[in-house]
């Protein structure tokens, strides 16, 4: 139960990938911060929340063989480390592929699936991965 | 008021496994069950794909097709007999993730396979009353069949999503007739992980007298005979059953074919008639008119007539996937992967 409020929280970023924009660099971040790191006091009052696109190319991808124990059932994936177009770096699996079909610089685009469940009577999570948009060529 | 689908949008899995590879577990010849069902293959739900990713996915589709501001949705139903939570919407979820919380209604509906039209009757209702200015309607299921059982060779899963709105519709819901008896045909208590059915008693006393009924109601009702409309789409458990009774009432192949996807994604439950629908919308032309009758178990169908306006020239279908998309990049699996992404391995910690 714990868990509940605070993934509740974070739904907006989890769902819709709400993250926030400096409006002294215009540089944006994702998960919200409330202060950009290159900028420091100057950006105090100008980090405003939006929603990111959600399109991006894979930055660097990995295979997981050992997951976490409530993911056992989807290993092995892939966890890629998205730039969106926005400039952005986010951490998300990627879906609905083999990691063999997938290179740096493979475009994808967000989506939403189950991250996770507290057991078969908890709370379930969703929130968001990436399916990429064409394969590797053959 | 002239109440009509103004957008839609379609899911189905990547995933497919064969009626060949199920009969081989079970000593079954799956050809045979094949060619009996007129199932070539089913989709299969990923672990991290539900009702809720799918309703939402088709939700989302939905919303990529239009320009239509979520927060003027005042309604969203989600019909389906697989809601991940017995208590907790799957509405909510999809509220949020397409951003139309939370000034609205969402509520679940569960009408066996036709929870779906369901949720559209209601939309139609709203928003014809002017109660809301546009509804949500979605059917969408990760259909259930005991490991062995018939149902097996042909539960899948997949959804489609319908806005329902008065203004620049794609096509008009020129009437609705819905039929219900109490027929215990299928039916799944409270705590079990799988449905039951009658056998051979869901066929006659209930698929097919529902749907004709339905039908003929509609038909009557709306003055029009089988050859009045482009396309039909009927609830589809199998291949075999939606043939047999377009035969029935008039439909010739050619008005079946685009809708008929039982024989390539499996009975998607609450999302058959909704996909049915969607593919025929992926290629409809002004002007065509679509018969389409749902059915749910226990047991009721939903009618519907529906004309195509001449907006659909002009409505971007490119800008999501069609339900063919949705039917390529697929990946067939083998028996024992299909059991662990359904849940059918018992795990040693539970």
């Amino acid at each position: 139960m714990a868990t509940a409020p605070r993934f509740w929280r974070e739904n907006p970023s989890r769902y819709n990938l709400v993250g926030v924009e400096c409006h002294n660099c215009g540089r944006h971040f994702f998960p919200p911060r409330s202060i950009c790191p290159v900028c420091h006091r100057k950006s105090v009052g100008k980090m405003e929340k939006v929603k990111l696109k959600g399109e991006g190319k894979i930055f660097s991808l990995t295979e997981v063989q050992e997951s976490p124990e409530e993911i056992s059932m989807q290993k092995p994936y892939v966890l890629a480390m998205v730039e969106l177009v926005e400039g952005a770096r986010v951490s998300g699996q990627v879906i609905d592929c083999d990691a063999c079909d997938l290179e740096i610089g493979t475009p994808v685009r967000v989506t939403l699936r189950k991250l996770s469940e507290e057991g078969p009577s908890g709370i379930i999570h969703y929130g968001y991965k990436f399916v990429p948009l064409k394969e590797k060529a053959p | 008021m002239e109440v009509g689908i103004v957008s839609y949008g379609a899911y189905v899995p990547r995933y497919r496994i064969t009626p060949e590879e199920i009969g081989k577990v079970w000593g079954v010849d799956g050809k045979s069950m094949s060619k009996g069902l007129m199932i070539s293959c089913k989709s299969v739900p990923s672990p991290e794909e539900d009702t809720i990713t799918i309703s939402v996915e088709a939700a989302r589709n939905m919303m990529r097709r239009c320009e239509v501001n979520p927060k003027d949705i005042g309604a969203i139903y989600v019909g389906s007999e697989s809601h991940p939570y017995a208590v907790k919407p799957s509405g909510t979820i999809v509220a949020e993730a397409i951003e139309a919380a939370p000034h609205l209604t969402v509520a679940d509906f569960e009408f066996a396979c036709k929870a779906g039209t369901a949720a559209i009757q209601t939309c139609m209702g709203l928003v014809g009353s002017g109660m809301i200015k546009y509804g949500v309607a979605i059917g969408a299921d990760t259909s259930q069949g005991a490991p062995g059982d018939a149902l097996e060779y042909s539960a899948s899963a997949g959804g489609a999503a319908f806005l329902i709105g008065a203004e620049k519709t794609i096509a008009t819901i020129d009437h609705t007739y819905s039929y219900t008896t109490d027929t215990p045909d299928f039916w799944r208590r409270e705590g079990q992980m799988y449905p039951r059915h009658g056998g051979r008693f869901t066929g006659e006393p209930a698929y097919f007298k529902h749907v004709i009924s339905g039908a003929k109601g509609l038909l009557e009702r709306t003055n029009t005979t089988a050859k009045d409309y482009t396309y039909a789409v009927f609830h589809q458990p199998n291949g075999k059953f939606p043939t047999r009774v377009a035969k029935q009432l008039g439909f010739a192949d050619l008005q079946l074919t685009t809708g008929l996807l039982a024989p390539t994604i499996g009975n998607t439950y609450s999302g058959a008639v909704p996909l049915g629908l969607a593919a025929i919308l992926d290629e409809a032309k002004p002007g065509d008119r679509i018969f389409a009758v749902a059915y749910g178990s226990g047991a009721g169908s939903d009618a519907f007539a529906i004309t195509v306006t001449n907006e659909i020239d002009s409505y971007p279908r490119h800008k999501a996937p069609s339900v063919k998309d949705l039917n390529s990049n697929l990946k067939f699996l083998d028996y024992a992967t299909y059991a662990k992404f359904r849940g059918k391995i018992m795990l040693g910690s539970e």
